[in-house]
């Protein structure tokens, strides 16, 4: 993925005849024809729709997908003389993602009214959180191409409710469908503390993994789960002056992609403006402006302002009391959050021995690296587990569309299933099958392999009878062996196969191999 | 005291409100409003630089419900006061520029 | 008058259920007391005569099929028109609301419907409660039953002129800065603004939500406690509820208070107020003395009001008060954008930001746009600490000295209004002057105290005279204790103005 952005970042600056001399990494810092040096600042700000089972302030099912206007209630649609009530679970999955990402969570917080007027906004104010945010001053640390690490800052993170959302395609006008008014929205605001393309992504993609992690979020951006606005300005060097180009907000990304894409461009665009204008082009002239991005063109593109006048007038909604956190409510939480995907890849990689590549991928969700340790400790060994969920596992999870842990693997079926394999019992291609075989059914892996007839066959005069079989079949092939020479080998691995397709795949190779060179030597 | 409140401000503050104001409104309002602002101005008699703010009449703190279902209205309800609806949508004009 | 008019809510619910009168019976007393007066006195927005019998019936049935009947079962009494019910409209009196149909019921309605009480019309009010006079109610104004050029207050006129004019036996209001208990003491009846919480505000169209607070409206203390008793107690649909249990306000209310500590606030006393009512005041506390209460001299220094050489009054409370609710409700009021309920301007627009100004200016009235633009005004960047956060900070002061003078005291006696009702017309030019009728009440909704107007009096000119008496936080039970006390030693009690008798 690092090295995809960093193509990408040399065919984005490649194209307006820059010449970077180093990417990736973590203050890259961009050499150009002009000796400029250019350095991209960058924040972000996540939303995440939480998961709970009801909106933040009703009681209405938090759903995507179903028909407007049936998740509603007088609360979520503004009716007049409605009033909400908060979601304890909000509050806790809040909290959850605060102390995943190191924060200090806040003691007394409260919520607070920001007005301005859209369709899609019925109260013509969100509750957001303007100056007690629940969780502050935290990071995330992100890996970096070549086994490092970067620290990002976290500002703040805030609960808020989601806006409804105005549907365009209808016949010359807007809809307004309230399904997702009040739906729980985490807003994390990071410190601008990212350099490059691959940071930025590297920071999104992490925040997916943790939220997933604590299971707080689906964080399926499909379902608009998590949306990006970064803030991107260039820090540029030219002749020992620094010029700082106007902040650039990006807003409602919502696709890994679409991210890439329009911090790469903003970047792009940013120098060729600021080129054309050096003492112009500058935040302090600009100030700071919004910005669309127009996924087919892949650009950003400008974009009129929801409020025209910006005064969201915040103050505290006097229809909702203060949360104070104690700090037994705020252990419990913490006690219920456990090892970290970070911290757990890393164990993975130390304790079993795994490759990054495995680690990384059996700690992308909490169940499925439960799940290993879960073989682990019924005795069956973590490189032969791991290997089975890399391969099928991963498989029948994209198949899916689903983590491993969901595909219904038990641990202790996978547990027997390595042992076998490990025991000899069975060959890695029955292994598959049974896998397979075990998540749909439930079954035991030893009963299946029975009933399929997948178990290797030890007994050697049944194997004596396979070889035997084979040598009278195959006259010419004994023949060549006895002959030495090159076709000797080829007429070896041939009865060997021909023997192996006798058994069905139940004999062991290796006896196959060893009882064979002795019939022949006979 | 109309110096604290012009016709500008009057017309942002009734563009920040969605309040259409004719000119004769900005002129009566802006001189009202002056009028109020000024009495609003005593409270800078109060020294009140350790007195913490009350934005509540009570003090109550973790108001918090249980993350369980409980009925909505149906479509029709929801849409029943509806000034104009396409289908099960609120209709309103044709919105450019899509926010958050 | 029809006899049955002339029971309090107590005695009517007792015969009600002892079957000396049926239900039905009642409640077509009250639809024949609509017509009859209702034109003259124009309190109501809604009347439903049908559905009120129909309650009527079923609490007849129940009673006839030997079924535990509520505290105020066939009761007639009447809701102010921001309070949501599933039946009939909720305008709040404004054009935006006109066709509004709730699709959901109040908590309070709710409550008396569950208690037995019938519902027989929804009452006017200034429109979204903003007002002292229901002069800015966006129908019609309603007028005083005690002279009917005169206003009933508000912004619940229309709940206490229906109460006054007996076109129901007891009312709910809400009382934001007062509207509960300045219409109260114009009209002659009890009026109670509970501790805020005490009484769940869903279902209630928010003006100043942290100010707001529903309460009843009666022909005495007796039954408005017991209107109270039903109201009031948790509600988890609304944040801000109390969890506190409920007392038994009837139990010893009319067992006087033995020692009762009466403190009068020297900051109300001053030459702001009126001739009249200071004597009917004066009065009131000899009345108390002759119980043998104690008289305390208690001191409330943020809500002293103040009169310059050129006589102009100014008061911290009302300035707090006024910035603290203008603020609450031009967000409040927000959600009145021809979006999703509610009026939608004919005309064509070219945008969305244009549909809200233009449905928004077409329908709402000019003491509600002003306070929207006041309010918008004092949390726009850089006004916000000067207006808003300087409110809030003064509203703990002013809180903080309720606190104080309740260490002397149990409760404070002070008038609800300077004056008595005003002409129609009289203070419609001056929004500042309308603003000064609340000068007694406001800081008991800054501070979140109960407080019940009860009538002190008449004027020479026959209007009646409101006194106020103030408690702390859930002191509701003394307050009716000490209210009933009164009314006993006094002798004052359901006056009922002239036209009644005629």
């Amino acid at each position: 993925m690092v090295a995809q952005v960093c193509n990408l970042w040399l065919l984005v600056v490649g194209g307006t005849g820059l010449q970077p001399v180093a990417v990736g990494g973590t203050n890259e810092k961009i050499m150009t024809d002009n000796n400029d040096n250019v350095l991209p600042i960058i924040g972000m700000e996540i939303h995440v729709e939480l998961a709970t089972k009801t909106k933040i302030f009703c009681r209405c099912l938090n759903r995507f997908g179903d028909p407007p206007n049936t998740h509603t209630c007088p609360v979520c649609l503004g009716m007049p003389g409605s009033l909400p009530v908060m979601n304890k679970k909000a509050v806790e999955y809040s909290m959850k993602v605060g102390l995943a990402l190191n924060c200090t969570i806040a003691g007394r917080t409260k919520w607070d009214r920001k007005n301005y007027y859209y369709p899609d906004l019925p109260k013509a104010y969100q509750i957001s959180q303007y100056d007690m945010p629940l969780a502050s001053d935290g990071y995330l640390e992100i890996p970096l191409e070549g086994d490092t690490t970067k620290k990002l800052r976290v500002l703040r993170a805030h609960l808020e409710e989601d806006a409804g959302k105005n549907v365009h395609d209808l016949p010359g006008c807007t809809g307004v469908d309230l399904n997702r008014a009040g739906v729980p929205l985490l807003e994390i605001v990071s410190q601008p503390d990212m350099n490059s393309v691959a940071e930025v992504t590297g920071y999104a993609r992490a925040m997916q993994r943790i939220v997933r992690w604590l299971g707080v979020s689906e964080a399926n951006m499909q379902m608009g789960h998590m949306r990006f606005e970064p803030n991107i300005n260039l820090h540029i060097t030219r002749d020992g002056k620094i010029y700082k180009t106007p902040i650039i907000e990006v807003k409602n990304l919502n696709s890994f992609r679409s991210l890439e894409g329009a911090v790469a461009f903003e970047i792009r665009r940013q120098y060729e403006l600021w080129q054309d204008d050096p003492d112009g082009f500058t935040l302090e002239k600009l100030g700071k402006q919004n910005r669309g991005y127009d996924v087919d063109r892949e650009q950003t593109v400008f974009q009129r302002d929801k409020e025209e006048a910006h005064d969201y007038r915040y103050f505290p909604d006097p229809d909702l009391m203060p949360v104070v956190v104690s700090s037994d409510w705020r252990d419990r939480v913490a006690g219920e959050i456990g090892e970290l995907p970070l911290a757990r890849r890393e164990r993975f990689m130390t304790e079993y021995k795994l490759t990054f590549e495995e680690a990384d991928s059996l700690t992308m969700d909490g169940p499925t690296g439960d799940l290993l340790d879960a073989v682990v400790e019924a005795g069956a060994e973590a490189k032969r587990c791991s290997k089975l969920l890399m391969s099928r596992g991963l498989a029948l999870a994209n198949e899916k569309n689903c983590t491993i842990a969901m595909t219904g693997i038990k641990a202790w079926q996978l547990a027997d299933l390595a042992k076998m394999q490990d025991g000899g019992d069975i060959n890695a291609t029955a292994a598959a099958k049974i896998f397979d075989k075990m998540t749909a059914t439930g079954d035991s892996p030893a009963d299946i392999a029975q009933a399929d007839g997948l178990l290797i066959v030890k007994d050697d005069s049944q194997i004596e009878k396979w070889i035997d079989d084979a040598i009278a079949a195959n006259p010419q092939a004994v023949a060549e062996i006895a002959q030495g020479g090159k076709k000797q080998k080829k007429s070896f691995s041939f009865l060997v196969g021909q023997v192996m397709q006798a058994s069905r795949g139940a004999a062991a190779p290796a006896d196959v191999q060893k009882q064979l060179t002795q019939k022949l030597a006979e | 005291m109309s110096n604290k409140i012009d016709a500008n401000l009057v017309r942002h503050i009734g563009k920040l409100s969605r309040i259409e104001l004719t000119d004769a409104e900005v002129d009566a309002l802006g001189c009202q409003m002056a009028d109020i602002l000024e009495y609003f101005d005593k409270l800078q008699e109060l020294d009140t630089q350790n007195v913490e703010p009350m934005a509540h009449a009570v003090e109550l703190s973790n108001v918090l419900a249980d993350d369980v279902q409980r009925d909505s209205l149906t479509a029709e309800q929801a849409l029943a006061n509806a000034p104009a609806r396409e289908g099960d949508f609120f209709k309103v004009p044709k919105v450019l520029g899509e926010g958050a | 008058m029809n006899p049955i008019i002339e029971k309090s809510v107590t005695e009517l619910a007792a015969a009600i259920a002892d079957g000396q009168i049926s239900a039905v019976e009642a409640t077509q007393a009250y639809l024949d007391a609509i017509e009859a007066r209702e034109p003259e006195i124009a309190a109501y927005n809604e009347t439903c005569g049908d559905l009120a019998m129909q309650q009527a019936q079923a609490v007849d049935a129940k009673r006839q099929a030997g079924q535990t009947l509520g505290p105020l079962a066939g009761v007639p009494v009447a809701v102010k028109d921001n309070l949501c019910t599933e039946f009939g409209h909720t305008t709040c009196s404004s054009a935006y609301l006109k066709n509004f149909k709730a699709p959901y019921t109040a908590t309070v309605v709710a409550k008396l419907q569950q208690a037995g009480a019938v519902i027989l019309g929804k009452t006017n009010l200034d429109e979204f409660a903003m007002g002292s006079s229901t002069e800015n109610s966006g129908f019609a104004p309603t007028k005083n039953p005690w002279d009917t050029s005169r206003v009933p207050g508000g912004s619940s006129g229309g709940s206490a002129a229906a109460v006054a004019g007996r076109l129901c036996a007891g009312s709910l209001g809400s009382d934001t800065g007062g509207s509960i208990r300045q219409p109260a003491g114009l009209c002659g009846v009890v009026g109670v603004k509970p501790t805020y919480g005490r009484v769940s505000r869903y279902g209630l169209v928010a003006f100043g939500s942290s100010l707001d607070q529903i309460g009843p409206l009666a022909t005495n203390v007796t039954d408005a406690a017991l209107l109270t008793s039903v109201i009031a107690g948790h509600d988890e649909r609304d944040s801000t509820s109390l969890p506190n249990p409920v007392g038994d306000y009837l139990a010893d209310i009319d067992t006087p208070i033995d020692g009762l500590r009466i403190g009068l606030p020297r900051e109300f006393y001053t030459e702001a107020l009126g001739g009249e009512t200071r004597e009917a005041i004066a009065a009131a506390i000899e009345t108390y003395k002759a119980t043998g209460a104690e008289i305390v001299d208690v001191s409330l220094p943020h809500s002293r009001i103040d009169i310059d050489a050129a006589g102009n009054i100014s008061s911290f409370a009302v300035a707090c008060y006024y910035i603290v609710c203008t603020a609450e409700c031009s967000s409040n009021l927000a959600r009145f954008d021809g979006v999703h309920y509610g009026h939608r301007t004919a005309e064509k627009v070219d945008d969305i930001i244009e549909l809200f100004s233009r449905s928004r200016d077409e329908s709402l009235g000019d003491e509600v746009k002003r306070r929207i633009m006041l309010g918008t005004y004092t949390l726009s960047s850089g006004y916000y600490d000067a207006y808003y956060n300087k409110a809030l900070k003064v509203r703990r002061l002013i809180a903080d000295d309720f606190t104080a003078a309740f260490e002397k005291c149990d409760v404070l006696l002070c008038p609800t209004t300077p004056t008595t009702a005003f002409k129609f017309g009289e203070k419609t030019d001056n929004p500042l002057e309308m603003y000064l009728s609340d000068i007694y009440t406001i800081s008991l909704n800054l501070a979140g105290l109960p407080g019940i107007s009860i009538p002190a009096g008449l004027s020479k000119d026959n209007l009646p005279i409101g006194m106020q008496l103030i408690g702390p936080v859930l002191s509701e039970k003394t307050l009716f204790r000490a209210g009933r006390m009164f009314e006993l030693a006094s002798g004052i009690s359901r006056l009922a103005p002239p036209m009644l008798k005629a």
